[in-house]
């Protein structure tokens, strides 16, 4: 049994590329995320999947079935909209119907899967309401049940809690946790929130630039991001990037040494950085953190400090320009302007080169 | 002053002089017309109570009767075709191509042309000696038709003249209608699998209701008033067969010079139009609960 399969599906808008040659698989039930900023081609590529945008090239197929041919309505797919897109004249029962009355299921039936989708998102005594009625959270448990009564192969979900305040997102990414247990269906959600897709997915599609940058489980795409932009992108605060030269190389770990002079030795053991290439260290905050005085250290000064009461991230800047972020535990004191030094995890440090290739730390062989 | 004392008297400043020009010319004269209407009354200010006489006259009054069954003829025959025929229009130019503009352009511009081009236009097609219609039919070996001068034809003729001059204006109240609606409940509809004909009554339709309703109800309140129309194509005739109820108080006030009697008619319009607006407006909001 095969889930959702894309064969390199590309799409341009006239001479515009919007996706280039994407490859990818999903399980039958796997719950899968794209992560990518604006403006990427995640959101054309879920649209391409529903039928709502035709591809130029590839093949698209669900369930060991070609349907990329297929008319949206015929594809045994359920998407929910980022703006929920209900049908404000219709009732919340009529909302949910509309599909089912358009694929001619019968009467009895179609009442009896809405009863169970009201059941599960607990909206029984809202289905005579219109969606203008309803506020933001009840509408998207409306779209959610829309797709749930069709009973589809896939689910796709366009920024599902983009449109909700803090709290009334917290509780639908539960609620959507929850969803995935409760249908036998593979899910596809579309995100720019790395914390949603972390949360949420089996597995994380990290997609820029018209191209699929990373495919990986949430651990493997933080531990070991495949380049430079998803190291960037995946990870709040984003992991720094310092500027640095290869001092030696080879099997022992790249030791590299960073603007000011002072050497930082890594585990990353690769053989294709050679004595004095330009490359890039990459940092995530809980590598770097404050030396104590007296234990050396890089200077570094203050620029701006986030206390989140469990622990504080401290954004500075080292002597010679580049910006590093270091974590502190509890509630530090530090204040923006302050001088200290920097202690600096070299065996969990990433290397990227120019071109973005990313070199990561092995433990020694 | 306080300041909310000066703000409103701010506000009445700006809507003063609208209200003392609507009063003047609209709200005065409408008042005045009802109690002419209770006068035996003339063009020259000759004023004479007579109460309700010139409503019974209108009751009895056979040339009236004729007038008010041409119009509501007119009125049936113009408005349900030109809402089908501007929705249609409308749905087909609502895009974003070259073409659909060029197209939106060309059905607005008969709206800017005066009742006289459009009868003198419709003239030159109707008339059955060297008209448009005659010649096709003599090309075919068949008589001409003569349109303005048959009882049975002249109504559907001015009906026909009247569509084509007013399509502009609904076609275009549609489009707004139809661009207000979000373009992702049609994606959605796609993705419920609805047919083009159950997006269209399950989805445009109840989402421009309003809209129809609007032209609706300005179109039927706009023909029951024809005028132009039938009194440059025919005058009328032939034998009243296209008299409207407009004419007829035309005729009735500066032919006659009844002018009691002509108020007496023209509230009567008054009443019918807003009779007939309010309960169309009654039928497609009373199933409304509350807007969605």
């Amino acid at each position: 049994m095969s889930g959702l399969e894309l064969i390199d599906v590309s799409k341009s808008y006239g001479a515009t590329r919007v996706l280039d040659g994407v490859s990818l698989s999903i399980a039958p039930r796997e719950f899968v995320a794209f992560l990518g900023p604006s403006g990427s081609g995640k959101s054309t590529l879920l649209r391409v999947i529903a039928g709502l945008e035709t591809l130029d090239a590839g093949e698209i197929r669900l369930g060991g079935e070609r349907i990329d041919g297929l008319a949206p309505g015929a594809r045994g797919i359920a998407m929910v909209f980022q703006h929920y897109a209900l049908y404000p004249h219709m009732t919340v029962r009529e909302n949910m119907a509309f599909g089912l009355v358009n694929a001619k299921v019968p009467k009895d039936e179609i009442t009896q899967r809405i009863a169970q989708a009201a059941d599960i998102l607990e909206i029984g005594n809202q289905l005579d309401k219109k969606p203008g009625q309803m506020s933001g959270g009840q509408r998207q448990r409306v779209a959610i049940g829309r797709a749930i009564v069709k009973q589809p192969r896939l689910f796709l979900l366009d920024e599902p809690l983009s449109n909700l305040d803090a709290a009334l997102r917290n509780r639908t990414r539960v609620e959507l946790a929850q969803l995935r247990n409760r249908v036998d269906a593979a899910l596809i959600m579309v995100t720019h929130d790395q914390a949603e897709a972390m949360t949420l997915a089996d597995r994380i599609v990290v997609i820029n630039d018209r191209k699929i940058q990373q495919v990986g489980t949430p651990a493997e795409v933080y531990a070991r991001p495949a380049n430079a932009f998803v190291a960037r992108f995946v990870g709040s605060p984003a992991m720094a990037m310092l500027p640095v030269e290869v001092v030696a190389g080879g099997k022992d770990g790249l030791r590299v040494r960073l603007p000011g002079g002072a050497e930082v030795q890594t585990a990353v053991r690769s053989d294709d950085l050679a004595q004095g290439q330009r490359a890039e260290l990459g940092l995530r905050p809980e590598h770097v953190s404050l030396a104590a005085p007296g234990s050396g250290g890089i200077p570094a000064t203050v620029e701006l400090v986030e206390r989140l009461g469990d622990r504080t991230f401290i954004y500075a800047r080292l002597a010679e320009g580049p910006e590093i972020i270091a974590h502190a535990p509890g509630f530090s004191e530090v204040r923006p302007g302050d001088a200290f030094t920097l202690a600096i995890d070299g065996a969990a440090a990433h290397v990227f080169t120019a071109d973005g290739t990313a070199h990561h730390p092995e433990p020694r062989a | 002053m306080t300041t909310a004392r000066r703000d409103r008297w701010t506000g009445y400043a700006f809507v003063g002089p609208f209200l003392l020009v609507y009063a003047a010319i609209l709200i005065v004269p409408l008042l005045m017309g009802i109690v002419i209407s209770f006068n035996n009354a003339d063009l020259f200010g000759r004023r004479e109570w007579i109460g309700l006489a010139n409503y019974s006259q209108a009751l009895g009054d056979p040339v009236l009767h004729q007038a008010f069954f041409n119009t509501l003829t007119l009125t049936l025959l113009i408005v349900p075709p030109l809402t089908a025929i501007a929705l249609m229009l409308a749905l087909a130019l609502n895009r974003s191509t070259r073409l659909a503009a060029i197209l939106r352009g060309v059905f607005f511009s008969s709206l800017v042309l005066s009742v006289t081009i459009v009868t003198l236009i419709w003239r030159f097609i109707l008339t059955p000696d060297a008209g448009l219609i005659a010649e096709g039919l003599q090309a075919a070996g068949r008589a001409p038709i003569p349109f303005l001068s048959d009882p049975d034809l002249v109504i559907p003729a001015i009906a026909a003249a009247t569509l084509w001059w007013s399509l502009g204006f609904p076609i275009m109240l549609f489009l707004a209608g139809l661009q207000q609606v979000p373009g992702d409940i049609y994606e959605a509809a796609a993705l419920d699998g609805a047919s083009r004909w159950t997006v269209f009554r399950r989805i445009t339709l109840p989402s421009i209701r309003r809209t129809l309703l609007l032209v609706v109800m300005l179109q039927t309140a706009a023909q029951l008033q024809i005028f132009g129309q039938a009194q440059l194509l025919t005058g009328g005739g032939p034998g009243g067969a296209s008299r409207t109820i407009v004419l007829y108080i035309f005729e009735v006030s500066f032919g006659r010079w009844e002018l009691g009697y002509a108020t007496a008619i023209a509230e009567l319009l008054f009443g019918m139009i807003l009779a007939l607006t309010l309960l169309q407006y009654w039928l497609v909001t009373r199933h409304e609960g509350t807007r969605a």
